[in-house]
């Protein structure tokens, strides 16, 4: 599993340490173990692992986490671009479930 | 325990019934799927079991290979796994069948509580992305649902993967109850309940075994179809141009190998690049996809046995060496939406680097093959 990371140094991810209270809901939340528990407040602890899921940032009860979240899929970046649908990501019935450009991406 | 009655056939919409009437509540009950209901304190609830029928493992295939997709959901609301009572727990999913189906086999035996959110069809993972498997849809089922009537207690357990939809501290300040998340893989749930709701790192953290990657393949495939068979016409139309023979035998020379080529990249992108991927070099997808393109190019022109001592079949050679890995590489890039842990910052960068490569490199390949058919 260690070759598949990701592209390094891109992610948006921040944290302001002050505001956390250490409750250690991101590390629960978080896929890839993300984060640690340092003194009693959380830190980032591999940065480059983040998928910028957002589920930190959603449940940090002391938005304390910040991050761009979305979803890494090639195939909705393309179909935003070609404004094909809406912008989150090219799996599932759309607007229409009878449009067929769904993607076989992100399923 | 409460009294098991058979399925009685009823039209009620998902959990929309806020009239104190019991049955209220329910989700349709002729849903094929059902092995019965449930009667509480707040009406009929349907019942389920722990074992998919022929026809569930049946559409599950199907599903997987992009047949009806798009329509593979159930009906949101609470539903009962075997024979839970007012103190079992209480499981949280979205209305994708195949998530609904992963999660009820993982739990032979036990009595549960399975709260279906409207996720329209999609699972929990990518709902969570898109926020329909979201705190506000969270907070209405479980008061349309009635849970407060149905269960002593107060705590629900989400999937680990539905976390970037809800925010657990708003749901307990809006409904009481306390979310626990779950582990990520539904075959971790029995023994996150045996310990008390408590999962170790193993349990919160997303790999990307061969398995899962290899199970992605199919709907690869399926959504290369079409622009596979579109491109094919073409190649074999302009194949026939040029060369010596005539237009039939140029066309199943040079059409056929175009073909040939174009399966080639299919293969590489959308079949070896998804197994091989952590072994492929590279960060990027394009990168790895690349890479599979370049070998699989080789390898199509070393079986065939490429004439070297003419400029058409030079030109020709070349402009596979193109087309195949810039079709690969996209096509692998096209994976990073499957995969588990890309990120969108990331992928846009990669993008903004290979997008451009992998179209002037197919355009360039292209005019490379037209111009190999014109001149031989």
């Amino acid at each position: 599993m260690n070759n598949l990371s990701y592209l390094k140094e891109v992610v948006t991810l921040k944290m302001d340490e002050n505001k956390c209270t250490g409750c250690g809901m991101c590390l629960e939340v978080c896929p890839h173990q993300v984060f640690k528990i340092n003194e009693n407040r959380a830190i980032i602890q591999k940065r480059d692992a983040c998928m910028e899921c957002g589920a930190c940032r959603k449940n940090c009860p002391a938005e304390a986490i910040y991050v761009e979240s979305g979803v890494g899929c090639a195939a909705a970046v393309i179909n935003s671009l070609l404004e094909k649908s809406d912008a989150a990501c090219c799996c599932g019935p759309q607007s229409s479930p009878q449009d067929k450009n769904g993607g076989g991406c992100c399923c | 325990m409460y009294k098991i009655s058979l399925p009685v056939i009823s039209n009620n919409p998902d959990c929309r019934g806020t009239s104190n009437a019991p049955g209220a509540v329910s989700p349709r009950l002729n849903q094929p799927f059902l092995t019965g209901v449930i009667d509480t304190p707040a009406g009929i609830v349907p019942r389920v079991s722990s074992t998919l029928t022929w026809k569930d493992s049946r559409d599950q295939f199907k599903a997987r290979w992009g047949v009806g997709r798009m329509n593979y959901s159930i009906e949101p609301g609470l539903y009962a796994l075997n024979n839970p009572d007012a103190a079992s727990p209480v499981l949280v999913t979205a209305n994708y069948k195949m998530s609904f189906d992963k999660l009820r086999q993982a739990l032979p035996g036990q009595n549960l509580w399975i709260l279906v959110l409207d996720t329209k069809g999609i699972n929990v993972w990518c709902a969570a992305g898109k926020g329909t498997f979201g705190t506000e849809e969270l907070v209405s089922k479980i008061e349309n649902c009635r849970l407060k009537e149905t269960v002593n207690h107060r705590n629900i357990i989400l999937p680990q993967l539905g976390a970037p939809g809800v925010a657990a501290h708003e749901a307990k300040k809006r409904t009481g109850f306390k979310v626990y998340y779950g582990p990520v893989r539904s075959r971790d749930l029995a023994a996150y309940l045996d310990n008390g709701f408590k999962a170790d790192s193993k349990m919160r953290t997303v790999t990307f075994a061969l398995r899962d990657r290899a199970v992605l393949i199919p709907i690869e495939i399926v959504e290369v179809i079409k622009p596979f068979f579109l491109l094919a016409l073409i190649f074999l139309v302009l194949g026939g141009i040029g060369g010596s023979g005539s237009y039939l035998s140029n066309m199943l020379t040079y059409g056929l190998f175009a073909i040939m080529g174009l399966l080639a990249a299919i293969i590489a992108g959308a079949v070896l690049s998804p197994v091989l991927l952590p072994y492929l070099p590279g960060r990027a997808f394009s990168v790895k996809g690349f890479f599979i393109g370049i070998i699989a190019a080789i390898a199509l022109l070393y079986v065939r046995g490429v004439n070297f001592s003419a400029w058409p079949d030079r030109i020709e050679a070349l402009s596979w060496l193109l087309i195949i890995p810039s079709i690969a590489s996209y096509l692998a890039m096209n994976f990073t939406g499957a995969s588990t842990y890309t990120s969108l910052s990331g992928v846009k960068k990669e993008m903004r680097f290979a997008l451009p490569i992998q179209i002037c490199a197919a355009i360039f390949g292209a005019l490379l093959w037209l111009t190999s058919r014109l001149i031989s």
